[in-house]
C-alpha cells in the first residue's frame, strides 16, 4: 500500500519526490528543484532546473545573478504542472513576495510543503491559502507557546511614537533585507508615515524589485552619510540588516536608537542580548497561534515539522490527537535576523 | 494599565538617563489622574505588593494550559513572570482591561483568596505587556532602572520647576499625588511643605578648580573641614516626627533604626552617616554592610554601629536657620550637638588653617586618626547662607588625589546611546600568581569613562582587531605578558570584596591615561593593590 513517504520523503539534500524526481527547497545543488521562496536558506544557486513563482525567480536572479540555474520554469499561483503522474501546484504562503506552498499530488495523496508562512495581513505579498491535505509539512520557527505576536499596527505605533518622543535620534531599524525590510516600510506607510525612509545598500536592489512587482514603497533614499551631514538623519528612519545595526556602520548616524523588527523580540532576554532599545515584534513567520490554528484548519492526516521548535508542536499535536513527526531537516536558518545577513555582495560572491 | 505597561517596557530597554527622563516626562504629561499618580508611586518605590507568590502563579497558569507545554516555555524564557505573561491563553470577550488604579484599589481591600481570583481575571483581560507589568508589580519585582530621584527629575521637567521644589513638598504628598500634579499643571498653588518631618532640599558643593579658584578666593573667607566618606544625610526630629533622609530626599530610616532612635533633639541636622565605633570613623566598606538592606537586624547593628557626624544645622527648635550665615549656624550647631548629647551624633570638627598652601599640605598629609580616612576637604564660606542646589562659590569640595594603577584591558562591551556602536565598557585586570606559580591576569574593575572620543575610537579598533573570544555581548580581548593594552586607572578607594574574584573592589574607577607605550608585563601586581586597601 502506498504511503505519503512514497510521494515526498526527507533526504540529506532536502525533501525529495521520487516519482517526480525533484526536491523541494534543496540545501545542495540538484537536477530539479521546486523553490518555495527567495530566502537564501530555501533558494540556493546551482540547480539544474528551478520551478518557482515569477517573483521568486526574480529574487534569485537579483541575489545570485541571471545564471543561478541552468533552466527556470515559471509557475503562477494556482496553476498546476504535471510530470510522470505528479501534479505540482503553487499556492500563496503569505511569507514574503512570491512565497508559495508547494502542493504535491501523487498516488492519491496530497502533500503540502508550506515553506515559511504566516497568516496575518501583509501588503507586500499574497495571503496564505489553506489547502486540505493528507500531509502538512510545516515550519515551526516560532513553535513554542511564548511566541504569540501582537498586532503589527501596535508595534509600528511604538516606532512612530518613539520618533515623536526622540526627534533628534536616528531610529535604526534592523530588518532582514528580503521581505521584512519592505514589510516594515509598508507598515510605516499604512500608519501614515510619509517621510523619506533611508535604507542600507543591501536593501536597495530588493526594494527596486518589489516596486517592479507593484509594491509601492514611497520615498526611499540610500542611507549614505557622505553626501549629507550627520544631522540630516536626526529623527529619520534607517532600515538596515540586523548585523549592520550592531556594527561600525551605524555610528555614522546621529545618536542612533537601535530597534529590531523580529519575532525573536517577543522574549526580553533576546532583545537585551542584542542591546536593542526598541524591540519590535514583527515577524514573517507564523506565531504559535497561527501554527496551531493553521494545522487545525488544513486538518491533515499527518503533520511533518521541518525546522524550529518541534518539541512543543509535537506535544500540542499529541494533546489534539493529530499524528505528527519531526523531520529535523538541516540547513534551514530562520530569516528573522538571528543568523546570517544576506547582502547582495555576499550572496553573489 | 496599557500606558503604564508600555512605559515600563520602554524604560527597561532604555539605558540612557536622558531617554528615561523623556519617557517619564511624556507619560506624566499625557496620562490622566489617578493613573499617573499610582505609576509615580510604583516608580518611586512607594507601591510595593507581595500579593502573588511564584507557586500560586505557576498553579494558575497550569490550570489553563498543559504542564508540559508550560515547562517547555519556562525553560526557554527563564523568567517565571515573563513566561506566564507570554503564554497566558487568550480569552476573547474577557473583561475590560483594568486600570492600574483599579488594581491598587482592589488589592488594598482584598483577602488573599480574593486576590487569586482577581489576578486571573486581570490576566485574562490584559495583553502580554500588561500581564508582564502586572505580574512584576504583584511579585514586587519591578526593576526598570529608575531611581526615585530620576522620577522626581522627570516630574520637575514636566512641570518646569526645580527638582528641589519637588523634593521639598514630596513628603507632604501621598499617592496618587493629585495635588502635586495640579500644581505642576498650574491648576493650583504649590502644595504646602509645612508638614513636620519633611525633607529640606540640601546644599551641595562644587568641585574646586585648583588652577583658578584659589587665586580668586581668599583663604580667610572660608572654613575647612574634612570630607567624610560616608553618605550625606538629613536627620529630622520635628514635633514627634523622626526621619532620616538621603541627600535626594529618600527616607532611609528603616535601614538605620539605631540612629533614628537617638535623634533626641528638636530640629534638623545636616551631616554624614558613618559607621562610628567609640567615636572613630570606620571605612566606607563597613558602611556598605548596612546600605541597601531593607531592614537592619540587631546583630548587624551591633557589628556595624552607625552614627551621624554633624556639620550643619537647618532648624533649631522651630527656628529656621537657613538664611543665617554659616558662621552663625556653625556656632549654633556646636551648642546644639553638645546639648543633645546623643550617643550616635557627634560634631564634624573644623580644621584650622592660615593659607591655601597650608591646607594643601594638610590635604596631602592628613593628621593621624579619622582625617586619614577622609575623602578630602570641604571649604565653606563663613558668610554663606544655606541654599538648595549647587551654587558656585560658597561651598567647595577638594578631594584627595586618586590612587593610580596600571592595568591591562581584558574584556570589552558595547556602550549605549551615542556610544552604542563602540566598545566602550572595559574590564581591566592586574597580574597575580596563580596556583602553578604562573603570572595571570585577574580582573579588578570596570570603567566606562575617562577617555576622549578620539581615544575611544582607537580603543574600539584595538578591541575589534584583537578579539579572541565572545560571550554574548562581551568580547574577550587579547592580553598576555607580551601583548595588551595598558590603562592607567584612577580610583578613589579600595575595599575588600567577596563578590569579586580578585578580592578587592574599587570605588569610582575611571581611565586616567592610555598607556599604548607600556608593555603589558609591566602593569601592576595584585599585591600592589592590596597595599592600598582602606
Ligand atoms: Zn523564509
Ligand atoms: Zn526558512
Amino acid at each position: 500500500m502506498p504511503k505519503p513517504e512514497n510521494v515526498l520523503c526527507p533526504s540529506p539534500a532536502g525533501l525529495y519526490c521520487e516519482p517526480g524526481d525533484f526536491y523541494v527547497d534543496p540545501v545542495r545543488p540538484v537536477a530539479r528543484a521546486v523553490i518555495t521562496h527567495g530566502h537564501s536558506d530555501h533558494a540556493r544557486s546551482g540547480h539544474g532546473t528551478v520551478l518557482a513563482t515569477e517573483e521568486t525567480l526574480a529574487i534569485m536572479a537579483e541575489r545570485y545573478g541571471e545564471n543561478f540555474a541552468q533552466k527556470t520554469e515559471v509557475l503562477r499561483y494556482g496553476e498546476t504542472v504535471s510530470r510522470s503522474g505528479v501534479d505540482v501546484t503553487l499556492v500563496p504562503a503569505g511569507h514574503i513576495l512570491g512565497s508559495a506552498q508547494a502542493v504535491v499530488r501523487a498516488k492519491g495523496f496530497t502533500v503540502v510543503v508550506s515553506g515559511d508562512y504566516k497568516r496575518r495581513k501583509d501588503a507586500t505579498c499574497a495571503a496564505f491559502e489553506p489547502v486540505p491535505c493528507d500531509v502538512f509539512v510545516t515550519e515551526a520557527t516560532f513553535g513554542i507557546p511564548v511566541f504569540c505576536f501582537p498586532e503589527d499596527g501596535d508595534e509600528i505605533a511604538r516606532l512612530t511614537k518613539s520618533l515623536a518622543q526622540f526627534p533628534e535620534r536616528t531610529h535604526m531599524v534592523g530588518a532582514y533585507s528580503l521581505g521584512k525590510a519592505q514589510r516594515v516600510i509598508m507598515l510605516l506607510r499604512a500608519a501614515g508615515y510619509d517621510r523619506t525612509i533611508h535604507v542600507h545598500g543591501s536593501v536597495e536592489g530588493l526594494n527596486a524589485l518589489y516596486e517592479r512587482f507593484g509594491v509601492k514603497l514611497g520615498a526611499i533614499e540610500p542611507a549614505t552619510v557622505d553626501k549629507s551631514k550627520k544631522k540630516d538623519f536626526a529623527g529619520a528612519v534607517v532600515i538596515a540588516p540586523p548585523s549592520a545595526i550592531d556594527d561600525k556602520w551605524s555610528r555614522r548616524f546621529n545618536d542612533p536608537l537601535p530597534a529590531f523588527a523580529s519575532g525573536w523580540m517577543r522574549v526580553r532576554a533576546r532583545a537585551r542580548q542584542r542591546q536593542v532599545e526598541l524591540p519590535l515584534v514583527i515577524s514573517d513567520h507564523a506565531d504559535w497561534n497561527e501554527l496551531t490554528t493553521t494545522i487545525k484548519e488544513v486538518a491533515p492526516g499527518e503533520v511533518w515539522i521541518t525546522h524550529g521548535g518541534e518539541d512543543a508542536l509535537l506535544r500540542w499535536s499529541e494533546l489534539n490527537g493529530i499524528k505528527a513527526r519531526a523531520l529535523s531537516l538541516v540547513g534551514y536558518d530562520d530569516d528573522e535576523g538571528e543568523g546570517q545577513v544576506a547582502s547582495r555582495g555576499e550572496a553573489a560572491g | 494599565m496599557r500606558a503604564f505597561a508600555s512605559l515600563l517596557d520602554r524604560l527597561a530597554f532604555t539605558p540612557q538617563r536622558n531617554g528615561k527622563l523623556v519617557l517619564m516626562r511624556d507619560y506624566m504629561r499625557d496620562t490622566p489622574d489617578p493613573e499617573r499618580g499610582w505609576t509615580l508611586a510604583a516608580l518611586t518605590g512607594g507601591l510595593a505588593f507581595d500579593a502573588a507568590k511564584p507557586a500560586f502563579i505557576r498553579k494558575a497558569v497550569e490550570s489553563r494550559m498543559d504542564a508540559q507545554l508550560f515547562a517547555l516555555s519556562y525553560d526557554y524564557v527563564g523568567d517565571l513572570a515573563e513566561t506566564v505573561a507570554l503564554v497566558w491563553p487568550r480569552k476573547p470577550g474577557a473583561n475590560r482591561e483594568p486600570e492600574l488604579s483599579e488594581v491598587v484599589d482592589a488589592l488594598s481591600s482584598a483577602t488573599r483568596a480574593q486576590v487569586q481570583k482577581l489576578l486571573e481575571g486581570w490576566l485574562d483581560a490584559l495583553d502580554a505587556d500588561g500581564r508582564w507589568a502586572l505580574l512584576k508589580l504583584l511579585t514586587g519585582g519591578l526593576r526598570v532602572g529608575v531611581s526615585a530621584r530620576l522620577a522626581k527629575q522627570a516630574l520637575a521637567e514636566m512641570g518646569g520647576v526645580a527638582v528641589s521644589d519637588i523634593e521639598e513638598v514630596w513628603h507632604g504628598q501621598h499617592a496618587p499625588y493629585e495635588d502635586l500634579f495640579a500644581w505642576l499643571e498650574r491648576r493650583s498653588d504649590k502644595p504646602s511643605a509645612e508638614s513636620p518631618g519633611r525633607f529640606r532640599p540640601v546644599m551641595l558643593a562644587q568641585a574646586i578648580d585648583e588652577e583658578k579658584d584659589f587665586a580668586n578666593y581668599d583663604a580667610a573667607d572660608y572654613a575647612a573641614e574634612w570630607k567624610w566618606d560616608g553618605i550625606r544625610v538629613q536627620a529630622v526630629s520635628e514635633r514627634g516626627e523622626k526621619r532620616l533622609y538621603s541627600r535626594t530626599g529618600d527616607d532611609i530610616g528603616k535601614s538605620f533604626p539605631d540612629v533614628l532612635d537617638f535623634l533626641n533633639f528638636e530640629g534638623v541636622i545636616d551631616g554624614e552617616l558613618l559607621i562610628l565605633r567609640e567615636g572613630h570613623v570606620e571605612s566606607f566598606g563597613d558602611l556598605q554592610q548596612r546600605l541597601n538592606r531593607k531592614a537592619a537586624d540587631a546583630k548587624l547593628i551591633a557589628k556595624y554601629p552607625a552614627g551621624i557626624r554633624a556639620y550643619d544645622l537647618l532648624l533649631d527648635g522651630e527656628e529656621d536657620l537657613r538664611t543665617l550665615p554659616f558662621r552663625e549656624r556653625r556656632a549654633r550647631l556646636e551648642v546644639f550637638v553638645r546639648q543633645a548629647a546623643s550617643p550616635r551624633i557627634d560634631l564634624s570638627p573644623l580644621q584650622p588653617f592660615e593659607s591655601w598652601e597650608e591646607l594643601a599640605r594638610l590635604r596631602a598629609h592628613p593628621p593621624e586618626g579619622d582625617a586619614a580616612l577622609a575623602e578630602g576637604l570641604m571649604l565653606k564660606r563663613w558668610d554663606s547662607i544655606y541654599e538648595a542646589g549647587r551654587p558656585k562659590g560658597p561651598w567647595f569640595k577638594w578631594k584627595r588625589d586618586p590612587h593610580l594603577i596600571d592595568a591591562v584591558l581584558m574584556y570589552a562591551q558595547r556602550g549605549h546611546g551615542k556610544r552604542s556602536g563602540y566598545y566602550s565598557d572595559y574590564t581591566f585586570g592586574v597580574w597575580r600568581e596563580d596556583a602553578n606559580g604562573d603570572r595571570a591576569l585577574t580582573p579588578v574593575g570596570k570603567a566606562y569613562f575617562g577617555f576622549t572620543d578620539e581615544e575611544l575610537k582607537r580603543i574600539d579598533k584595538f578591541v575589534r582587531d584583537n578579539t579572541v573570544d565572545r560571550f554574548g555581548p562581551v568580547r574577550v580581548v587579547k592580553a598576555s605578558k607580551d601583548f595588551g593594552l595598558v590603562f592607567e586607572v584612577a580610583f578613589e578607594g579600595l575595599q575588600r570584596s567577596t563578590r569579586h574574584k580578585s578580592g578587592v573592589a574599587m570605588r569610582f574607577p575611571r581611565i586616567n591615561r592610555l598607556r599604548w607605550d607600556k608593555p603589558a608585563r609591566e602593569a601592576d601586581e595584585l599585591s600592589t593593590l592590596e597595599k592600598m586597601l582602606d
